[in-house]
């Protein structure tokens, strides 16, 4: 063979040991990927679970059998406000579908409150239900912090007014001043709070320098974050963008009306 | 070689020759993983392993390797161990891998690993390499468990998770540290463990660069 340090020995040896690592990186990622999905999927499922109040930390059993059990998914026409029942609620991907110009409409600069860009035409809600019962209604919510687009979940009461509880289960915020937006202190400041006035117009708000529990406004204000200015706004901004026509609005009112 | 022991290779970097405390090198991740224990602990098996294997991998393949080019075949080893490793914590250990987010990741750019492939694996037989790996990893492991304990303990008042000292707050006695919680505290102790280390094992002191001279001239400096 040719000496140590002459080019082809070089490149022979180059390529040897690409092709070696390639194989054993590409091999890890596709024999992990079911079991990954599979968690990212659990993942969503706990936070789902523990924004409608049914437990926190759960084990991944506890969660499939709850899931299973207590929470029911179906796909919504957010245009229409129609369920469409040919979608898979377990397969569908919203957040796919958001990226994909056939699945989505672009959404202009004062629609876009969210600064998400693009909403997806279906997403998919979740029910809790207690024997038949609608217990809490679960709405998936986005919308842009300072740093990320903050990924999460709200539960509102059948009365389609207060709210069950609101979390996220991704975001980068900054530690310690916006990822406060998990802190439990601060999360629950939202139960019991309020989403609409009489109209039906979303009108919770978030507001700085703390809520005066005497005023008659404080059953739909909730504190800001200290020091998270931002990501204090892109929460109130995602929940009139969500609350509003763009979002769950239509969908929300049909339901409303078959209540009534 | 016949001058490394394998006793040697695995407990010198606990003590005598720790990564952390006297080369000072892997402090970025030492800082950002040590809030709890278990993420602490996590993070010193990734690392011991991938410095372990990447060790093994390059001295096994050390009189092939041309100059020219050893860094890059040394980064596509360690990167791909990596890779490895993270794929399996998103696997097996998703919360913990989700905690970990990027560090896992920059095992990759830490000096540790870097440092032993080219400083210990280039000249040596795989398997002292390997043990060589192993005992650095097990160096940086005491330090970041020393870490995890201390800031977990006394930050959050629990070990694991596990609550040890009651909280005021939940009607304990104990008001925990809340800086403890935050990066900085782990430079703080560093900082305090390389000195108890050194104090300890004097041979560890680095003489002084200089040293000032005494005042010569009489007069006041102008």
């Amino acid at each position: 063979m040719s000496n140590k340090e002459s080019t082809s020995r070089t490149l022979f040896v180059a390529l040897a040991v690409s092709l070696v690592a390639s194989v054993f990186v590409a091999g890890s990622a596709v024999a992990l990927k079911p079991v990954q999905i599979e968690n990212r999927l659990l993942d969503k499922q706990r936070s789902i679970l523990a924004i409608a109040g049914l437990g926190d930390d759960l084990s991944s059993a506890e969660v499939k059998e709850l899931f299973k059990t207590r929470i029911k998914a179906r796909v919504v026409d957010l245009t229409t406000g129609e369920y469409n029942d040919s979608l898979d609620p377990v397969t569908f991907d919203p957040l796919k579908a958001a990226r994909d110009p056939k699945t989505s409409t672009a959404l202009k600069g004062s629609e876009d409150l969210a600064l998400i860009k693009r909403r997806e035409q279906f997403t998919t809600v979740y029910m809790v239900e207690q024997g038949g019962q609608l217990e809490s209604l679960i709405l998936p919510v986005r919308g842009y912090g300072l740093w990320s687009t903050l990924h999460g979940f709200l539960a509102v009461k059948p009365d389609l007014n207060t709210v069950v509880g609101l979390g996220f289960y991704q975001h980068a915020e900054t530690p310690g001043l916006g990822g406060e937006v998990d802190n439990p202190k601060w999360k629950g400041l939202w139960p019991g709070k309020t989403l609409f006035d009489d109209s039906g117009k979303p009108i919770i708000k978030i507001v700085k320098g703390g809520v005066d529990p005497a005023s008659p406004e404080a059953g739909h204000q909730v504190d800001a974050l200290a020091g998270a200015t931002l990501t204090s706004n892109g929460v109130d901004r995602l929940m009139q963008f969500w609350l509003g026509e763009q979002g769950f609005g239509p969908y929300l009112a049909k339901l409303r009306q078959q209540g009534a | 070689m016949s001058k490394h022991t394998a006793k040697e290779v695995l407990l010198n970097p606990v003590f005598a020759n720790n990564p952390i405390g006297l080369q000072i090198l892997g402090i970025c991740s030492a800082l950002a993983v040590t809030s709890n224990l278990k993420t602490a602990l996590v993070m010193s098996i990734a690392l011991t392993l991938v410095t372990g294997f990447s060790n093994l991998f390059i001295a096994a393949i050390r009189a092939q390797i041309p100059g020219s080019i050893r860094m890059i075949v040394q980064m596509v080893i360690i990167a791909s161990l990596v890779i490895v490793v993270d794929q399996v914590l998103r696997a097996f250990a998703y919360s913990l891998a989700k905690q970990l987010s990027v560090f896992v990741g920059l095992i990759i750019t830490n000096c540790i690993v870097m440092g032993r492939a080219e400083a210990f694996a280039m000249q040596n037989p795989p398997w002292i390499s390997f043990l060589d790996g192993i005992g650095n990893g097990l160096g940086y492991s005491a330090m970041l468990i020393t870490l995890g304990v201390f800031r977990e303990l006394f930050g959050a008042g629990k070990l694991m998770g596990i609550e040890i000292l009651p909280l005021a707050k939940d009607g304990g006695w104990y008001v925990p540290n809340g800086m403890l919680l935050l990066p900085p505290s782990a430079f703080f102790l560093i900082g305090l463990i390389i000195w108890a280390l050194r104090t300890w094992r004097v041979e560890q002191k680095e003489k002084p660069a200089f040293r000032m001279a005494n005042q010569v001239v009489d007069k006041e400096a102008y």
